[in-house]
């Protein structure tokens, strides 16, 4: 038993030293690919980012809804329902817009980078690579790590946008609340700090879930389970990953 | 400078084993310039690893691969780059990119590795589909192609960027005999044409004795056989004359290692 968790504490400590070494290789090649192959980072931007613009926005608009409602329902037993824009505009900026944004990503930008990477791999479509001397992490890895990167806090912030639409929607049209204080008091009371904390969220969990999603894929073992199992870790270990950072830069902020 | 009285791919004394299997054992091959060298043995002898072994894709336990007296297991990632782009390989399935159609699949190799006009770009890449018989399907994307035609794609791809070395896995699979016999021929036709060397790993016996000048038949992680197919086929070698006349009872056991088939039947092997 005590062997087994040693050898287990050893492995996660591999493991873990070599998806360092992976992110560092990733990032010594990203300055190349931006310059000189613009085009295959724009390209995974669309991907990753445009693809996941309508379940982002979808989500967004019925959190902010759900934000509205129990904002105001819980706000008016101290008479204070005006201040709805105030409490959902810092639950989505500093929280709820990054860390959703974050797992939806990983559910639909993730899995699509997860298993096409090891699908790629198993089809020996990266060993063919190879053989036409041509760096498979440069051409197919750091683009789609760019393009995860460059596309999340554009998400979050999308997300967080459409979120105050569906919370004003709910609070202001549907219950009544004055849109005036909706606005003045979110206005006044919001600092440029609290937008950038989830601008740094955002950003940490954009590096975050595209690092883990293409080391999935390019670690996945060659077969259909293999590949199955590499796109399930990638949600599992990038949900439990962005709660546990998302604790952490809370908490250096407070 | 080349040194043409040695062998162009020289492997000495190579050990190589995936987990606790040992795939290959002290094994010496010397494949021949400008010629096409056919390696052949029974399924799960390590054909296709020995191609990622001379590529390396794959590094041996022990023992030395030599391409143009260059040990391939010493050079840097630039250098082997620099080495692999004289290599063309076909997979065994293709391993075309499946998000871009059959044209830019071959079309892959010179964007990346030339700043060829699209103009150029074009002629080479409609001059070698027009080779293996399949400049109609340029549009096509590689989901639509069968088996056989993913497999021509992946050789007009392979020999695009015109390498010195050719290596095939598997070439013969899944072709219709019209395919197979023009693929034959254009094995032999851009070997000799072009002045290029050839690795041809295959089952296929018939197909490789038109093919080939050199076959090598591996066996246990050795080479059991090695010759022209005449001398291959006239030999006195009970394993090899049972692989090229495609017996079932010889030397190489068609049932892999199990427990008495009657016993296991009657369940008694679980007792």
């Amino acid at each position: 038993m005590l062997r087994e968790t040693w050898y287990t504490l050893i492995d996660f400590v591999r493991t873990f030293g070599a998806l360092q070494l992976f992110f560092l290789r990733l990032l010594i090649n990203s300055p190349t690919i931006i310059l000189r192959r613009g085009g295959l980072v724009v390209k995974q931007v669309y991907n990753a980012g445009a693809l996941s613009l309508v379940i982002i926005m979808v989500c967004g608009l019925f959190v902010g809804g759900v934000l509205g409602l129990q904002g105001y329902s819980n706000l008016l037993k101290f008479n204070a329902e005006d201040s709805v824009g105030t409490f959902a505009a810092f639950s989505l900026l500093k929280e709820l817009g990054p860390v959703i944004t974050a797992l939806l990503f990983a559910g639909r930008a993730g899995t699509a980078l997860a298993s096409e990477i090891g699908l790629m791999k198993a089809t020996d479509q990266l060993s063919a690579m190879e053989m036409m001397a041509i760096n498979p992490l440069r051409r197919v890895l750091v683009p789609r790590f760019l393009g995860g990167v460059i596309s999340m806090p554009f998400l979050a912030a999308i997300f967080s946008v459409v979120g105050l639409f569906g919370a004003h929607i709910v609070a202001v049209n549907l219950l009544g609340v004055d849109p005036g204080a909706f606005w003045q008091q979110m206005q006044s009371t919001l600092e440029i700090s609290d937008i950038n904390e989830g601008i740094i969220k955002s950003f940490v969990f954009g590096v975050v879930a595209s690092l883990l999603a293409v080391w999935e894929g390019y670690n996945a073992i060659p077969t259909a389970e293999g590949v199955s199992r590499a796109t399930t870790r990638t949600v599992v270990i990038t949900a439990i990953a962005v709660l546990i950072i998302d604790f952490m830069i809370t908490a250096s902020f407070i | 400078m080349i040194d043409s009285s040695k062998g162009l791919i020289e492997i000495r004394d190579l050990d190589y084993s995936r987990g606790h299997r040992e795939i290959f054992k002290g094994l010496n091959i010397s494949i021949e310039r400008g010629k096409v060298t056919a390696i052949m043995g029974p399924s799960g002898t390590g054909k296709t690893t020995l191609l990622r072994l001379i590529t390396r894709q794959l590094v041996p336990d022990h023992g030395t691969i030599l391409v143009d007296g260059i040990d391939i297991a010493k050079l840097n990632q630039r250098d082997l780059y620099k080495l692999r782009r004289r290599f063309g390989m076909l997979f065994q399935n293709g391993a075309l990119l499946t998000d871009i159609n059959v044209f830019e699949n071959v079309a892959f190799p010179l964007r990346e590795h030339t700043r060829l006009p699209n103009r150029l770009i074009r002629h080479v890449v409609l001059t070698k589909l027009h080779a293996v018989g399949l400049r109609g399907a340029a549009d096509m994307m590689p989901a639509e192609l069968s088996g056989g035609m993913a497999r021509r794609v992946a050789l007009a791809r392979a020999m695009v960027m015109d390498p010195d070395i050719l290596i095939y896995d598997e070439p013969f699979v899944g072709l219709d005999p019209i395919s197979m016999g023009v693929i034959v021929r254009l094995v032999r036709k851009m070997n000799d044409a072009l002045g290029i060397s050839s690795i041809l790993v295959s089952h296929d016996v018939q197909e490789i004795a038109t093919v080939s000048d050199c076959s090598y038949l591996i066996s246990d992680g050795k080479v059991a056989a090695s010759g022209s197919p005449d001398e291959l086929s006239n030999t006195s070698s009970e394993l090899v004359r049972q692989f090229m006349h495609g017996m079932a009872d010889g030397p190489v056991a068609f049932h892999f290692a199990a427990p008495n088939y009657a016993e296991q039947l009657l369940g008694r092997d679980v007792e």
